[in-house]
């Protein structure tokens, strides 16, 4: 071999080798990274990842927010207007949480059914719903 | 009245854009000189008309004409004056007018800073610029026109949305999209130089300033960004990985890989096509930018209500320009052949490997920011934790710290790595021996952060031993050094920040202590005032330290009336190696409880005081002799070429 040849060689083994370090990183921060988004109609007919976390959304139900006096604790139903899903969550709420908002929580669904979260989102604007929301909640008939 | 006058003039501005844009072009294919020579003067139309149309804009939220629709949507008799003029680009169809008017400011600067540029290449270059303000004065004028009117007039406007009633608005998206928009600069100057077929050194030359400017107001833009949301949106993060934030940092990736190619590319006849690429791909990430955020097709924390459609066009010119200009780059690259040799072991090779490693970086970003779409037209719907960005971009950055102070070193075209890796040594060494006093200083950090210390160690006292080396350092090498300092103290920030907070949820009532870290933070109760435009609920906390008080710290929680939402506005308490912050959650109970949200952020400062330090190496690296005194030599041979003719 000449010695342009063996330096291409060289350069074309480095650049494998980076880009085989390269996509197994990402594989693996993609793996462990994946959050998929379930409806609560999706959750009731058994249609969510177990034990590992994942998102639920839809819009707050009306009237079913109660929260402790004692400590950060929250209990809420999450509807699409089809079924619902109870969610407890321990800590500071967003800004425009409140009834008829659309959220996204993120946590695991507990053998007792409710969805214990560990982060809510609700959105900087009230005109805004996030494009899951929206989607799942144009899935069911009754939505106006 | 006023809006029709913005509505025409805006109209006029796309017109001479299309002239702009047919013309030169026209001219320079029939080799008319009189017909190139229009360039210059349709550029500075061009801005007059825009600017006139951006200022009519403001005009209308300061004297509240509220029959016009995106005035009233967006502002109400009780704004202050300063988030009036500020509301002007709150929303999407003001902030796209402020997108094509500084797209129009960047044509005209380009215009009257390029007399070193011959009459031919010039007429390209703002011609092609002309495409670009065409394609968007376009989008603004018939699918987001900001001076539609509204009949009958609203009594009284919508209200301006309470986190954008902030001095962070005011200046973080003009000097955001300086930069977004600036990024146009090299691309014209690129395409421009494929259409001619030839780009030499010349070419790149020139647009290295450019460059360097654009990449450094991206990086203000960045950093006033990431400091806004840390103070505003009051969960006290700094960077969430968001689509909307990524939309920002793919360009600003892009771009670093440009300028470090852009410096071999100048001096060596090496990797000018690489060059050329790296300017598509930057100024076609600052378009799909644009597409993400104005869409609001992705599930963004900073998403405020979005039209899709809208979005269908910025990806109809997004498939234009970067389509057009991939073409086009296709066709000429067997031009572009580089024939300057180099070895292996030379500074070309790691400036190849950090384009490498940035491109890399940003397709990984790129990616994670995209895959929900992919996985949605699959029927399925994800996200991408923020661990994802935060691990992958994590080991992207190592190679590239442990190769910083060798491509810093390294000589052009050959060099031997002993001599190189035994100037290193020293600071090798004492990198190594701060990290382990740091390591037993700050209490066993854990490996990501001694990593990241040790990294910002090792490119600081590499930065400081080349200056003190050097007997005389050009303004270019100057702007160098800054900018790698500025990495060592955004390395040393974030390091500290992201791996040694600390941060508590409470319920607390009023006379009760928490301790956090050093500090005891005493909650004195909740106050309900009236302040301008807004009711606060004003929580007084006092924080102190051993025996004696740090701070009197103040958060609010605001109800801003209009729109009837809370809003978080926390307390920091800013620090040279630590912030305290605190943020009020919502009253608990009828007895003063309240949830309070408590963090110790270290060092975080630092982190965009590096970032500070980057845009200032940036911006005094354009500002180096080399550019100057070349742009008058050929300045000087085109008048003697003009009188001769």
């Amino acid at each position: 071999m000449t010695p342009t040849r063996k330096k291409r060689l060289l350069a074309v083994v480095l650049i494998l080798i980076g880009v085989g370090i390269a996509s197994a990183i990402f594989l693996t921060a993609f793996k462990e990274n994946i959050l998929f988004y379930k409806s609560p109609s999706e959750i009731a007919s058994g249609d969510y990842p177990k034990a590992r976390n994942f998102r639920v959304g839809g819009m707050v139900k009306k009237g079913s927010i109660i929260k402790s006096t004692s400590s950060l604790e929250v209990k809420f139903m999450v509807t699409d207007y089809g079924k619902d899903i109870e969610i407890h969550y321990t800590g500071l709420l967003p800004d425009l949480f409140r009834d008829d908002q659309g959220v996204i929580a993120i946590g695991k669904l507990a053998d007792s059914g409710v969805f214990m979260a560990e982060e809510i989102l609700a959105k900087h604007d009230e005109n805004y719903m996030p494009p899951e929301v929206a989607a799942s909640l144009k899935d069911k008939k009754d939505y106006k | 009245m006023l809006a029709e006058i913005g509505q025409f003039t805006l109209a006029f501005s796309m017109v001479v854009s299309l002239l702009l844009t047919l013309i030169p072009l026209y001219g320079y294919y029939t080799k008319n000189d009189s017909l190139m020579l229009t360039a210059r003067p349709l550029a500075y139309l061009q801005v007059i008309f825009m600017l006139t149309s951006f200022l009519i804009l403001v005009a209308l939220f300061v004297i509240q004409d509220f029959s016009v629709t995106y005035v009233w949507r967006n502002s109400n008799s009780v704004l202050p004056i300063r988030y009036r003029v500020s509301a002007t680009w709150g929303a999407h169809e003001g902030s796209m007018l402020l997108w094509i008017t500084i797209q129009a400011v960047w044509t005209a600067m380009v215009a009257y800073f390029s007399k070193s540029l011959k009459q031919a290449q010039i007429a390209r270059v703002l011609s092609v610029l002309g495409i670009i303000s065409l394609g968007f004065a376009t989008f603004v004028f018939f699918m987001s026109n900001p001076f539609l009117r509204t009949i009958p007039m609203p009594m009284d406007g919508n209200d301006l949305n309470p986190l954008l009633q902030d001095i962070g608005l005011i200046f973080h998206p003009p000097i955001l999209y300086m930069g977004y928009v600036g990024l146009s600069v090299p691309f014209a100057i690129s395409i421009a130089a494929l259409i001619g077929g030839n780009i030499n050194e010349t070419w790149i030359r020139w647009s290295r300033p450019w460059t360097n400017a654009a990449w450094a107001f991206l990086t203000l833009g960045i950093v006033l960004g990431s400091w806004w949301a840390y103070y505003e949106l009051g969960w006290g993060g700094w960077w969430f990985w968001d689509p909307v934030e990524n939309a920002s940092f793919l360009p600003w990736l892009a771009a670093i890989a440009l300028i470090h190619v852009q410096a071999v590319s100048e001096r060596r006849n090496a990797f000018r096509g690489w060059t050329v690429l790296l300017a598509i791909i930057a100024f076609s990430l600052s378009v799909l930018g644009t597409f993400l955020v104005r869409s609001g097709i992705l599930t963004s924390v900073h998403a405020f209500a979005a039209d899709p459609t809208r979005g269908v066009f910025v990806l109809i010119l997004l498939a234009i320009y970067a389509g057009g200009a991939l073409f086009l780059y296709g066709l000429r690259a067997n031009k572009l052949r580089s024939v300057g040799g180099f070895q292996l072991s030379s500074r070309e090779t790691l400036l190849l490997a950090n384009s490498i490693i940035f491109i890399t970086a940003c397709f990984m970003v790129l990616l994670g920011t995209l895959f929900p779409l992919i996985f949605e037209s699959m029927g399925k719907k994800i996200s991408i934790g923020p661990p994802y960005f935060g691990t992958m971009f994590f080991t992207m950055m190592v190679p590239m710290v442990v190769l910083l102070p060798l491509g810093v070193f390294y000589k052009w075209q050959k060099d031997d790595i002993n001599r190189v890796l035994s100037q290193l040594l020293m600071p090798l060494i004492i990198a190594t021996a701060l990290t382990i006093a740091s390591w037993f200083y700050f209490d066993k950090l854990n490996i990501k952060a001694t990593l990241g210390l040790f990294a910002a160690y090792w490119v600081f006292i590499a930065a400081v031993t080349f200056i003190k080396q050097s007997k005389k350092l050009t303004r270019g090498l100057w702007g160098m050094q800054i900018a790698h300092i500025g990495v060592a103290f955004y390395l040393f920030g974030v390091s500290m920040t992201e791996h040694t907070d600390f941060e508590i949820d409470a319920l607390m009532h009023p006379g009760e202590i928490k301790v956090v870290k050093a500090y005891s933070v005493e909650f004195k109760g909740v106050k309900k005032e009236k302040i301008e435009n807004y009711d606060a609920f004003v929580g007084h906390f006092v924080v102190s330290e051993g025996n004696s008080q740090v701070a009197e710290m103040n958060p609010q929680k605001r109800i801003y009336p209009r729109r009837g939402n809370p809003m978080t506005e926390a307390a920091i308490d800013a620090g040279f190696t630590r912030d305290i912050y605190i943020s009020l959650g919502e009253q608990i109970n009828n007895q003063g409880g309240w949830a309070v949200r408590i963090y110790i952020k270290p060092f975080i400062r630092w982190m965009w005081g590096g970032g500070i330090l980057m845009m200032l190496g940036a911006f005094f690296a354009s500002t180096d002799r080399r550019y100057f005194r070349h742009a008058k030599k050929l300045k000087q041979q085109n008048i003697e070429a003009y009188l001769h003719s």
